[in-house]
């Protein structure tokens, strides 16, 4: 599938259905923006797991810290890569050999593998590169319209006020299937550019 | 539904709104507030940190304000926009997250005259350089080009002059020059030209004219087109490096493609201070509703008065690129099919004085300096907004001392057009 624009679709899909997330690299520096969005998938409801061998031992907002997928110790839904690109591969290859399996493997806005997403994808997982899931469930729900985002979503219903561990509608009207003109623009750029050099 | 890509006119009433979620009340409530209570200590952290979504104190965003920014980005398909005080508070905004002191960026020279002298006067003493480049000559913005070049700054339909600007051979221009391409696109409205289809990173618009419509307040806002690689040589350091306001954050990596427009916001409307009220936003939210309405009927009445003055015995030249023969009318077609816009100008045989005299004759058109109302105004920008400027300053901005400017209102076209006739026979 098409890894450049995802149908709203397909990431509602995703957000809906996970309950567990493991965010390999998840960092307690506050202005990290893994923390940031391990913070807020906590505060929406989503059981949230801590990855990164250099934490052992302490936690994040009351979520102890594991050294490695292996130490888990219940199963998990989705890993959400907060590391660089090249991490994924073998990320993707350890997952693989969890049981039960993750059903998804999430690259954070900047991670993109395509070598490790076709391993994942032939394999039956769902992929999603370079977005975040903070934005997006901020985006679907609407919740992320207070700072003048787009949310590409259209509802005429009254949405409940949203409180903590509260998880939220996702299912409004998408306007267009995912992705903004000029967002189609930076990915046909992109391939431009990658055909030039 | 999402096999349906809801059109104009629905994003236009839709996009950003919602029933309000405490009283279900259906038009978006006037929020006229200074600031929002925090839930705890953690929860005010969390917002402050830019951690969470939320809100703070009307000077960084207000939920009113957040509806229209939607409603803009989503009609001009960027992907996130910052509403301002005025649309000289969204330039001055949006180049202050671009330039250092000592930095250029290239202008068309066919611009708002307010603009020209923002740009000349006022951005000197931020040790910004203004290069002037011409809209109808591409070269001379790739000529302009230096090192230290930040930006190319163009209005899509330019004030007063109603020429149209070839936006994509001019974004070519920026993308071969590593540098966004901002588009002022007060004159077209999205309805008319959408600038981030055709290259654009970043559009500006003075809300004040036709997306609020009514000539009742002054607005701007800044889009975000989400197409711009801000971190890729270092250029811009305020989107690529830690920033010390924010302990560290870096904005490009932590928002992706609307960093642009959350240093919009959390540096340049929190410490530029230029946020619009919310009482302003609540009409402008209502007149964005029938942009389409509006801005269709603008073009069709323009055209016939146009045609009509093109006709008329005491009139030397029409410039509007919607007449067959103009200048920019193949631009017009290729860029603003559904219409040239609200705007022309005219020289009169009778020059200056002729010019005067209409003005003064005139009973339905009123004689002031704003452009984008329902009613029909006239100005002469020779003696009011361009005044300021050199005569070779006035002519290179399409304001000659014999040309009067009409932005064409709502009302019946026959009488425009009676009333244009009484004035001319004086
Ligand atoms: C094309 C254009 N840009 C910007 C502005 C400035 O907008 P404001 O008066 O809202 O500051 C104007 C105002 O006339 C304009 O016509």
């Amino acid at each position: 599938m098409n890894h450049d624009i995802y149908d709203d679709d397909y990431i509602r899909g995703i957000l809906d259905s996970m309950k567990t997330i493991a965010m390999v690299g998840a960092s307690p520096v506050n202005v990290r923006p893994s923390y940031f969005a391990f913070k807020y998938l906590a505060q929406r409801g989503y059981d949230m797991i801590p990855v990164n061998p250099g934490q052992v031992g302490k936690s994040l907002i009351g979520k102890p810290f594991v050294a490695s997928l292996d130490d888990i110790d219940r199963a998990v839904d989705m890993i959400d890569i907060f590391r660089n690109s090249e991490a994924a591969l073998p990320l993707v290859e350890q997952a693989l050999k969890m049981t039960p399996r993750p059903k998804v493997i999430w690259m954070q806005l900047g991670v993109r593998n395509d070598d490790a997403c076709a391993l994942a994808e032939n394999a039956g997982l769902k992929v999603v590169m370079n977005r975040c899931p903070k934005i997006e469930y901020g985006r679907l729900s609407s919740e992320i319209s207070w700072m003048g985002v787009n949310s590409r979503t259209l509802s005429s219903k009254r949405a409940p006020v949203p409180t903590q561990g509260m998880r939220l509608s996702l299912h409004r009207v998408s306007v267009g299937g995912g992705d903004t003109a000029a967002a189609d623009r930076a990915a046909r750029l992109k391939d431009d550019k990658n055909n030039r050099s | 539904m999402t096999d349906r890509t809801p059109g104009f006119a629905t994003l236009a009433i839709h996009a950003g709104a919602q029933p309000d979620p405490t009283t279900g009340a259906r038009t978006t409530p006037i929020y006229q507030t200074t600031s929002f209570v925090f839930n705890d200590a953690d929860h005010a952290a969390s917002l402050f940190g830019l951690q969470a979504f939320g809100n703070i104190y009307t000077r960084l965003g207000n939920p009113t304000t957040a509806v229209l920014e939607e409603r803009v980005a989503a009609l001009e398909g960027g992907t996130a926009a910052v509403a301002t005080a005025s649309g000289h508070a969204a330039q001055v905004t949006a180049l202050h997250q671009l330039l250092r002191p000592g930095d250029e960026f290239i202008a068309a020279r066919k611009l708002y005259g307010g603009s020209i002298n923002q740009f000349t006067h006022a951005f000197k003493s931020f040790g910004w350089n203004v290069v002037w480049a011409d809209p109808d000559d591409i070269a001379s913005f790739e000529r302009a080009v230096t090192p230290r070049t930040k930006a190319i700054y163009v209005e899509s339909i330019a004030n007063p002059s109603g020429s149209i600007t070839d936006i994509a051979a001019i974004a070519a221009v920026a993308r071969d020059a590593g540098v966004p391409l901002i588009v002022d696109n007060t004159l077209a409205s999205p309805y008319l030209i959408r600038p981030i289809d055709h290259g654009a990173d970043i559009v500006l618009h003075s809300l004040t004219k036709f997306i609020g419509g009514h000539g009742n307040s002054i607005g701007g806002v800044i889009v975000d087109a989400g197409t711009f690689d801000w971190s890729r040589d270092n250029k811009y350091p305020i989107l690529s490096e830690p920033r010390p306001e924010y302990h560290g954050i870096k904005l490009q990596e932590t928002f992706g493609n609307f960093a642009f427009a959350i240093a919009c916001r959390v540096l340049g409307l929190r410490d530029l201070g230029a946020a619009l009220s919310p009482f302003n936003a609540f009409l402008f939210l209502t007149g964005v509703e029938t942009l389409p309405l509006r801005m269709q009927r603008h073009c069709d009445n323009a055209l016939a008065v146009a045609e009509w003055l093109a006709a008329h015995p005491a009139v030397n030249e029409v410039n509007y690129a919607g007449l067959p023969g103009n200048r920019y009318n193949e631009l017009a077609r290729k860029y603003a099919p559904k219409g040239a816009g609200a705007l022309f100008t005219f020289t009169l045989k009778g020059g200056y004085e002729a010019g005067v005299n209409l003005v003064s004759n005139l009973k339905l058109f009123s004689h002031l300096a704003n452009i984008g109302d329902t009613r029909s105004l006239v100005i002469h920008p020779a003696s009011t907004t361009h005044s300021q400027l050199t005569d070779e300053q006035k002519i290179q901005a399409g304001a000659g001392p014999d040309l009067v400017r009409l932005s064409i209102g709502l009302e019946d076209k026959e009488d425009l057009i009676a009333d244009l006739d009484q004035a001319l026979r004086g």
